[in-house]
C-alpha cells in the first residue's frame, strides 16, 4: 500500500496538536498546571477526553476484530467496557474529586496514612499503567508493519514514544487533554461514517444487514455471527465469560488514567457531569464495533483479513509454503492477493478499504495511529505525576522541596517512563496485544478496585487492610496470567484466561482478612472526615 | 465559589459527620447508589452467565435474525444510560444538600 496518504494524514493531526501544546507549554508551569490543567478544564471536555483516553486501539482495531471473526462474543468487550462506567459515576469519580489532590494513591492514604500504603498504590499504579502502554505501543507497531510494511516495527514504536514525549512534557496535562479531546472526534467521525458506508451498502436495510451476518463463510461453513459461542465454547467456556466480565466491568474504575481524569475539572458536580458524557460518546462508539465488525465480516470476508501480499510476494510466500499451495494459488488467482494468515486487528482498516477506496483505508490508519498517541500520552502523563508526587515528594522527600523540584521530577520521570516504555515494547512487539491489555484489567480490578471501595464505604478499613488487599490482589491477579492458557498456550495450569473471577475475591479478601489481623484506630477515626469530605466538597483542592 | 480556608480539627469532622442534616444527605445518596449498583452489576453479569449457561437458549432468533443473546447486549446500552440519566436527576438534590452544608460551614468559621 502507497504510504503517502497515511503520512500526510498523520502530519496534519501532528500538526494540529503541536499547535495546540505550544499553546499550552505556557500554563504547564506549575505542578497543578503540569498534572491537572489548573483544574478547569469543563464536564463536557473532560467527558471527551476521558472518551479520548478509554477508546485505545484495543477498543477500535480490537474489537471490530473479535467481533468480525467471533460477531457476538468479541462484542461483549462493548457491552462491559461500557456498563464499567456505571460503577465509576456511583462510586469513585465524586469522591474522588473531592478527596484527592494528584493521583488515585492521594484518595486511598487520605485516611490510611502511611508510607506503606501510599507506595503499594504507587506501584500498583505504574505496574497497570506500564502494561496498557507496553499494549498501545505493540499495538502502533502492529498497525504499522501490516499497513505500511515498508517502515519497520520499531520505527512505528519510536515514532509513538516520541511525539508523546513532545505533548507531556511541554503541554502536560492541557495539551495532552486536548489531543486525547481532538483525537476522540476523529474516532467518532471515523466509526460514525464506516457505519453509515457499512449501512449504505446495504441500501440501508437493517434486516438485510442482519441477514448477512447470519450466514458468513468461515472455513467454508456458514456461520450464524449474531449466535454465541464462537469465542468462548466447551466446558469452560461460561467461567471464562465471567470471569473476563467481571474484569471489564470492574477494572474501570481503577485504571490510573482515567482516575487521573477526575483531578482537572473545578468540582464534584464537573466530574459527574464529565462520566456522563464519556457514557455517551463511548456508548455510540461501541455500538458502532458491531456495525463495522459485523461489517468487515460480511463485505470483506474472514479469509481476506490479514496482511495481504502481491504478487513478487505472495509467489515467494507460497514457493516456501508448499502444503498450502492449492489454497493459495486459488486465491492469488482469483484476488490477486494472498492472506496466509489472519489478523483480525486489520478488520477495520480493510473494510475502510472496501468501502471508500486507498484513500479512506488511508485515514482510518491515520486515526488509529493517533488514537494510540494521544492515549499513550494520557498513560504517560499518569506515571510520571505517580512517580514525582507519590514517590518522589511524598515517599523520598517526606513532603518537602518545591514546585521547580517537582516539575523537574516529573518532566524527567516522563522521559525516563517514555524510553522504557519504548525499549520494553521493542523487546516485547511479539506478545498479544490482548493479553497485555488483559493484564491492566485485571490488576486494576483485583488490586486498586477492592481498595478504593472499602476505604470509602468501610469504617473499620484499615491501613494493614489495604496493603494486604493491594499486595494479594496485584500478586493474584499476575500470576494467574502468568500460568493461564494466555501465557502458557496448551500446557497452562490454570484454565481461565482472564483471572478475575478469582484473583477479584482474593483481593477483596486480603483487604478484609488484613483489616481483622491488623485494626489500625487512626486509620478508623479519620472515616469521618473523609466521608464528610467525600460527600459535601468541603475542604475539596481547587 | 465557597473555598476551606481553615484547618479543620479531628474533632469538628466527627461533630460534622454526626450532624442530621448530613446523615440525611449520606442516605439519600445510599438510598440510590446501592440499589443502581447492585442492578446494574446483576443485569450485567446475567448475560455473561445466561450466554455461557444456556447457549441454546440464547441464539433463539427473536426479532428478526437477533438472536436473544445479542438484543440482551444491545439492551445494556440504554439500562447504561438510563440508570445514569437517573442518577443525574437525583444528584441535583445532593448537590444543593452538600452545597448548603459547605455554606453553612465555611460561613460560621468565618462568621
Amino acid at each position: 500500500m502507497n504510504a503517502q496518504p497515511s503520512l500526510i494524514m498523520f502530519g496534519v493531526f501532528v500538526g494540529i496538536t503541536l499547535v495546540v501544546t505550544y499553546w499550552a507549554s505556557g500554563q504547564s508551569t506549575t505542578s497543578r498546571g503540569f498534572y491537572t490543567a489548573h483544574r478547569r478544564i469543563g464536564g463536557l471536555q473532560n467527558g471527551w477526553a476521558i472518551a479520548g483516553d478509554y477508546m485505545s486501539a484495543a477498543s477500535f482495531l480490537g474489537i471490530t476484530g473479535l467481533v468480525a471473526f467471533y460477531g457476538f462474543d468479541g462484542f461483549m468487550y462493548s457491552v462491559g467496557w461500557l456498563v464499567a462506567y456505571l460503577a465509576v459515576l456511583f462510586l469513585v469519580a465524586e469522591q474522588l474529586r473531592n478527596t484527592g489532590k494528584y493521583t488515585m494513591a492521594d484518595l486511598i492514604s487520605f485516611r490510611l496514612r502511611g508510607r506503606g500504603v501510599r507506595a503499594i498504590a504507587a506501584v500498583s499504579t505504574l505496574a497497570i499503567t506500564l502494561f496498557y502502554m507496553i499494549a498501545q505501543m505493540v499495538g502502533s507497531g502492529l498497525v504499522v508493519n501490516l499497513l505500511l510494511p515498508q517502515f519497520p516495527d520499531y520505527v512505528a514504536i519510536g515514532a509513538v514514544g516520541v511525539l508523546m514525549l513532545v505533548y507531556v512534557l511541554f503541554g502536560g496535562m492541557l495539551a495532552t487533554t486536548w489531543v486525547q479531546i481532538i483525537k476522540a472526534a476523529l474516532l467518532l467521525a471515523t466509526a460514525f461514517l464506516l457505519t453509515l458506508l457499512v449501512l449504505a451498502h446495504y441500501n440501508f436495510s437493517l434486516g438485510a444487514f442482519l441477514n448477512a451476518a447470519t450466514k458468513v463463510p468461515v472455513l467454508g461453513n456458514a456461520t450464524n455471527l449474531l449466535q454465541p459461542g464462537l469465542l468462548y465454547h466447551g466446558p469452560l467456556g461460561a467461567w471464562n465469560l465471567i470471569s473476563l466480565g467481571l474484569a471489564l466491568v470492574l477494572g474501570t474504575a481503577g485504571l490510573p488514567h482515567i482516575l487521573m481524569r477526575f483531578f482537572t475539572v473545578p468540582s464534584a458536580k464537573a466530574a459527574r457531569i464529565s462520566v456522563a458524557w464519556a457514557m455517551v460518546l463511548v456508548g455510540a462508539f461501541y455500538l458502532t464495533t458491531s456495525f463495522m465488525g459485523l461489517g468487515a465480516a460480511t463485505i470483506v470476508g474472514q479469509e481476506h483479513i490479514g496482511k495481504r501480499m502481491y504478487a513478487g510476494q505472495a509467489i515467494q510466500y507460497i514457493a516456501h509454503h508448499p502444503e498450502e499451495q492449492q489454497k493459495l494459488d486459488n486465491q492469488l488467482a482469483h484476488d490477486g492477493y494472498i492472506v496466509p494468515v489472519a489478523n483480525n486487528n486489520l478488520a477495520a482498516p480493510l473494510l475502510a478499504g472496501n468501502l471508500g477506496g486507498p484513500l479512506l483505508t488511508a485515514f482510518v490508519a491515520a486515526v488509529a495511529f493517533a488514537t494510540i498517541l494521544a492515549v499513550v500520552a494520557g498513560l504517560t502523563i499518569t506515571a510520571s505525576s505517580t512517580f514525582a508526587h507519590d514517590i518522589w515528594f511524598n515517599l523520598i522527600r517526606n513532603g518537602k522541596g518545591d514546585e521547580t523540584e517537582q516539575l523537574f521530577v516529573a518532566r524527567a520521570t516522563a522521559i525516563i517512563v517514555g524510553a522504557l516504555s519504548i525499549a520494553l515494547s521493542v523487546v516485547l512487539r511479539g506478545f498479544n496485544v490482548a493479553f497485555l491489555v488483559g493484564l491492566a484489567f485485571a490488576v486494576a480490578a483485583s488490586a486498586n478496585v477492592p481498595v478504593i471501595l472499602l476505604s470509602l464505604w468501610w469504617r473499620r478499613f484499615s491501613r494493614g487492610g489495604a496493603i494486604a488487599g493491594m499486595v494479594s490482589g496485584l500478586v493474584s491477579s499476575l500470576a494467574l496470567i502468568a500460568i493461564s492458557p494466555v501465557a502458557m498456550g496448551s500446557h497452562a495450569i490454570f484454565p481461565l484466561d482472564n483471572p478475575g473471577l478469582i484473583s477479584i475475591p482474593i483481593g477483596l479478601l486480603g483487604a478484609i482478612v488484613g483489616t481483622l489481623v491488623a485494626p489500625d484506630r487512626s486509620s478508623e477515626q479519620m472515616f469521618d472526615q473523609l466521608q464528610v469530605r467525600a460527600t459535601t466538597g468541603l475542604g475539596a483542592e481547587v | 465559589m465557597l473555598v476551606q480556608h481553615r484547618q479543620i480539627a479531628p474533632e469538628e469532622w466527627n461533630a460534622l459527620a454526626a450532624e442530621p442534616e448530613f446523615r440525611e444527605l449520606v442516605a439519600a445518596r445510599r438510598r440510590f447508589v446501592i440499589p443502581a449498583t447492585l442492578f446494574f452489576i446483576v443485569y450485567y453479569l446475567a448475560l455473561p452467565v445466561s450466554v455461557g449457561f444456556a447457549p441454546q437458549f440464547m441464539s433463539r432468533a427473536v426479532l428478526g435474525p437477533l438472536t436473544l443473546a445479542y438484543c440482551f447486549a444491545l439492551s445494556q446500552f440504554p439500562m447504561a444510560w438510563i440508570l445514569m440519566a437517573a442518577y443525574l436527576w437525583r444528584a441535583r438534590r445532593f448537590d444543593l444538600d452538600a452545597a448548603r452544608i459547605r455554606h453553612r460551614e465555611t460561613h460560621e468559621i468565618k462568621g
